[in-house]
């Protein structure tokens, strides 16, 4: 938004010159034209998009006539976004599906992919809740609706309030493929739109659980510790465990593009990989790569 | 000379007005032809993931297996081929997906490019008799020696019966969409059963007891609520009425169908009081008179003559207003807990169709079973809606007849 911004203020300056000074009108063409062939564009994933605009910002600051444009839209808007071309960069939090690969294929193209960065996913429960820990067969049954009170894992004799993403959302497949092992949601699973709607709506429903990503995490709720190895080591989720990798429910967050472009984008991608684009990674509360 | 130059112009302004209504027509049948069109194609779809193949061992006797069934086996609620017409021999189902090979078979015997997969998974299938497997259908070796299962294409029984949304469920997608279109006419009816007798009396009150000073505060003030963003809305609803539901009703959880219908109501409120408050001042003064001169009292006048009067610009106003209501999105996808089931009353979390739209459609792949089953979402939608105008459409043109 504000690149956009930025950026349509530039041209309207560079309009108000061309109107002033016609002398100058030749040079400030080639300079705008110079201007938009640097133009990088990004699409996807809402969950990445901070993370590449605050890395768009800086690597600009310091590349003076290149510009990269970070729009969101979701995963799969930027993965057909990058079969059509209107996008260099597709931001996903999930891996490419066989059936977009399959298009990209059809349409005589192929994709490279380049992890970025990494997100753990916290599982979080109302402050009041006596539960700090909970194995992963638990989360499975309370996600799949076997579990259905809080006393059958050790808590209060109290309903289980569900909250989980929307199915478009990236952070749903994974949490379904990663901790539920592929088993369908429960039908009455609460869906909401955003990670800030399940962060206010668990902190003001007693009984609640819910995941969103380590960025996410504040004071009004809980986060679980979580244990992948039926209950020998529960771990809590930080920047450091999941960088140290004890912490078990990582995923990785991609940039996917074509083959073709890639001597374009090469600058910006080395970048993000760079030790500077990985501490903006751990500043926007992301886990950075293992160096 | 001066007449024809005007008589020039009158022409131009004609065929620019001309214009401007041919293509406001054609962009309204374009995006109407090409919804139905892309909202079809869900029935010329099977319920799998395009590319992928269901297989069985051959010497099951089990041939066919519906969506819902392939859902519940891989959800393991089904975990005997019993169940569903197998026999008693190998009666365990055992689960297969395209990432377990490894635990079959080593990666050299698969091969470094795979080339080798597809033989791996064939001896597979056919080496343990309880098997089904989901897998790419590249990897399908050429002389496959298990049994594929067909799934059938999505049919419209099954769309609008079925029970289950789960549109990205893998191997099968369940899509039925009787809990969305329910919870959509459910959210809307509540909310417009509460905003009606408010707006009701706010615009009898605003058009004949309230001073003209009074009148021209509230109603630009009414007139403000329609102009607050659908969002803020929905985050006075997540913030505020959702703990206040909680509270009251001492339940769970908040996000009710009841939080959607209190906000669409306050949504609705704008319309159903201008329009048929407007519809009341049009009230002849002359019946009006007539009705006081006769001894009648200022109330009997409001119920005797003003309402049977105006009854049809209130009906009007009541039905845009959950017009309003039903294709309202983004307020009603903040508060109402969007969990696809059946609402059986009205304090349960319910999903309507405009939030499954947009909340899906983002990351739905183009051209997929998915995409199109939203976008025949948006087509009940669209004939809902349709259905709303026409509605008033023939309650105005009733009353025109009836004041002849």
């Amino acid at each position: 938004m504000l690149l956009q911004l930025e950026c349509n203020i530039n041209i309207n300056q560079i309009k108000l010159k061309i109107n002033s000074m016609k002398i100058t009108k030749v040079l400030l063409a080639i300079l705008f034209t110079t201007n938009l062939s640097f133009a990088q564009k990004l699409k996807g994933s809402d969950t990445v998009l901070p993370l590449a605009q605050k890395e768009a910002e800086s690597f600009m600051k310091s590349n003076k006539n290149s510009r990269v444009v970070v729009t969101g839209g979701g995963s799969g808007v930027g993965i057909s976004a990058l079969v059509d071309g209107t996008t260099d960069v597709a931001m996903s939090s999930r891996k490419i599906k066989m059936t977009e690969k399959m298009k990209l294929q059809d349409a005589g193209k192929a994709s490279k992919e380049s992890i970025v960065a990494y997100d753990a996913l916290t599982v979080i429960v109302h402050p009041s809740n006596k539960v700090t820990q909970l194995k992963r067969e638990q989360l499975e049954g309370i996600f799949t609706g076997k579990i259905k009170n809080w006393k059958e894992v050790g808590g209060d004799d109290l309903q289980i309030v569900v909250y989980s993403r929307e199915s478009s959302s990236g952070t749903y497949e994974f949490f379904k493929e990663h901790v539920m092992k592929n088993k369908n949601y429960a039908a009455n699973v609460l869906s909401m739109p955003a990670s800030g709607a399940i962060v206010q709506s668990i902190s003001q429903t007693k009984g609640a659980i819910g995941y969103v990503g380590l960025a996410y995490l504040e004071n009004n709720t809980k986060a679980i510790k979580v244990s992948y190895d039926g209950g020998k080591t529960f771990v809590a989720p930080s920047v450091e465990t999941a960088k140290n990798k004890t912490y078990p429910i990582v995923r990785p967050l991609y940039y996917y593009y074509l083959p073709s472009s890639e001597k374009m984008i090469k600058p910006f991608l080395d970048f993000c990989l760079s030790a500077e684009g990985q501490k903006i990674v751990e500043q926007t509360g992301y886990v950075p790569l293992p160096k | 000379m001066n007449f024809k130059i005007s008589k020039i112009k009158e022409k131009i302004i004609e065929s620019l007005l001309f214009i401007s209504g041919a293509v406001t027509s054609v962009t309204v049948v374009f995006i109407v032809l090409f919804l139905f069109s892309e909202g079809l194609g869900v029935f010329m779809k099977k319920p799998i993931e395009e590319g992928s193949v269901i297989a069985i061992n051959k010497n099951n006797i089990v041939n066919e297996i519906s969506a819902e069934q392939i859902k519940n086996i891989y959800d393991q609620k089904i975990v005997s081929w019993k169940e569903i017409g197998g026999d008693n021999d190998n009666d365990t189902i055992i689960l297969f997906r395209i990432e377990d090979i490894t635990n079959y078979y080593s990666e050299a015997e698969i091969g470094e490019n795979f080339e080798r997969l597809p033989l791996c998974i064939d001896k597979l299938i056919d080496s343990i008799p309880g098997i089904i497997a989901f897998f790419p259908e590249k990897y399908l070796a050429k002389n496959f020696k298990g049994k594929k299962i067909e799934l059938e294409n999505i049919n419209g029984y099954q769309f609008f019966s079925g029970n289950e949304w789960f549109p990205t469920a893998q191997p099968a997608a369940q899509m039925g969409v009787k809990p969305l279109i329910l919870g959509t006419l459910w959210v809307s009816l509540i909310a417009i059963i509460l905003a009606l007798p408010l707006g009701l009396s706010a615009a009898i009150y605003l058009s004949e007891i309230a001073n003209e000073k009074l009148r021209n505060i509230l109603k630009p003030l009414i007139e403000l609520l329609a102009g607050i963003p659908s969002v803020v809305y929905g985050f006075f609803g997540l913030v505020v009425i959702v703990p206040l539901i909680q509270k009251v009703f001492e339940i769970p959880v908040g996000e009710t169908g009841l939080a959607g219908s209190i906000i669409l109501g306050i949504m609705a409120l704008p319309t159903i009081i201008t329009i048929s408050e407007d519809a009341m001042r049009n009230t002849p003064r002359s019946m009006k008179e007539a009705s006081l001169a006769l001894g009648a009292s200022k109330w009997q006048t409001i119920y005797k003559v003003i309402i049977p009067h105006s009854i049809s610009g209130i009906t009007a106003g009541a039905i845009l207003g959950i017009g309003r209501a039903i294709g309202e999105t983004m307020a009603v996808l903040m508060v109402t807990g969007n969990a696809a089931v059946i609402p059986h009353t009205i304090l349960e979390p319910v999903r309507t169709i405009p939030a499954t739209i947009a909340a899906e459609l983002g990351e739905a792949p183009e051209g997929g079973l998915h995409f199109k089953a939203l976008f025949a979402l948006g087509c009940i939608l669209f004939l809902i809606t349709l259905f709303i105008n026409l509605l008033v459409e023939y309650i105005s043109s009733r009353n025109k007849y009836a004041t002849k």
